[in-house]
């Protein structure tokens, strides 16, 4: 019975399963995958290390977010989850400069009605179109944050 | 590295910085917290395998992308910087539905301005010929008001339907 029980990192790790086996809950027998690109990434220990760091009502969401983690490093080995991060800045920012230019057409196009537009269509120079705050709090903490690196825009 | 101080790797884990030391270029004795946060998360020997298995050349932007990732987990135990995705993802979202909007306005607008006796001056006055004709300019825009909904950009990095499976 113990055998068929055993959750994935046990029967990896040759092991018993203990019933507060710190593993068990996020990496079911049926999905032996997950818990091989985890071990493969961060090994058993840091992993258990790292579920015992969370509250134990979010150790899924923390066993979810390594296993996240460790897929994406073994599918971009050099730049893992923060390309990712890159290339969404990227996307934001291209977004951003498109939706400006599209607003300054409008607000070029709807120009004898300027005293009527809505707020966010004031620009008057077109070259400052860049820095046109769009809808929402614009707050992106990694877009402007000049510490943070700028991975795949370098090589 | 003949006889230059061990770098901040093999001075954590106190053994010999060999000449061919795989961690020294990347981490020097001058920053011992870089490879602490890496070690702690990653491991010394899982962080060597990884740069092992790399082209010397990509290995300065793996040690980088490597010590990006420790951090965030050490800040975020729960989400690491999946959190970061997550978020950012929700404003490629956002960005690509205002897109959608404007792109359809501008057509509203040059539509207006070709043709200002035939179409009303403003789509929301619900009059009888605005009613007839406002169904057609909607029928136009349909493809931009789904553009948001069928992303192209990257919603889902790992060709997957939701963050987590």
């Amino acid at each position: 019975m113990m055998n068929s029980t055993r959750c994935a990192a046990c029967k990896y790790l040759r092991r018993r399963c203990s019933p507060d086996c710190i593993f068990s809950p996020y990496f079911p027998p049926n999905n032996p995958q997950r818990f091989l690109e985890v071990h493969r990434i961060y090994g058993a220990s840091n992993v258990a290390k790292m579920l015992e760091k969370a509250p134990v009502n979010q150790r899924a969401e923390a066993a979810n977010s390594i296993h996240y983690e460790a897929h994406c490093r073994i599918k971009d080995p050099v730049y893992g989850c923060a390309g990712i991060i890159t290339l969404l800045n990227q996307q934001i920012n291209d977004a951003q400069c498109e939706l400006a230019k599209i607003q300054a057409e409008i607000a070029a196009l709807n120009g004898h009605h300027a005293d009527i537009l809505p707020p966010y269509q004031q620009i008057t120079d077109a070259s400052s179109f860049a820095n046109y705050p769009v809808e929402g709090d614009g707050a992106f903490p990694a877009t402007h944050d000049p510490s943070f690196p700028q991975f795949y825009l370098n090589s | 590295m003949g006889g230059s101080s061990p770098c901040a790797s093999c001075k954590l884990l106190r053994r010999r910085c060999a000449k061919d030391c795989i961690f020294a270029p990347y981490f020097p004795p001058d920053d011992p917290h870089k490879f602490a946060i890496v070690h702690k998360v990653f491991g010394a020997s899982n962080v060597s395998k990884m740069l092992q298995e790399l082209p010397v050349q990509q290995r300065a932007d793996a040690v980088g992308s490597l010590v990006y990732e420790a951090n965030a987990r050490m800040r975020d135990p729960v989400y690491g910087c999946v959190g970061a995705i997550s978020y950012l993802q929700n404003q490629v979202s956002q960005l690509q539905m205002q897109l959608a909007v404007a792109q359809a306005e501008i057509l509203c607008i040059q539509m207006q301005q070709q043709e200002p006796a035939a179409l009303p001056t403003q789509l929301d006055v619900p009059d009888e010929k605005s009613l007839l004709l406002s169904t057609s300019t909607f029928n136009n825009l349909q493809p931009y008001l789904s553009f948001a909904s069928s992303s192209t950009v990257m919603q889902d990095p790992l060709k997957r339907e939701s963050l987590w499976t």
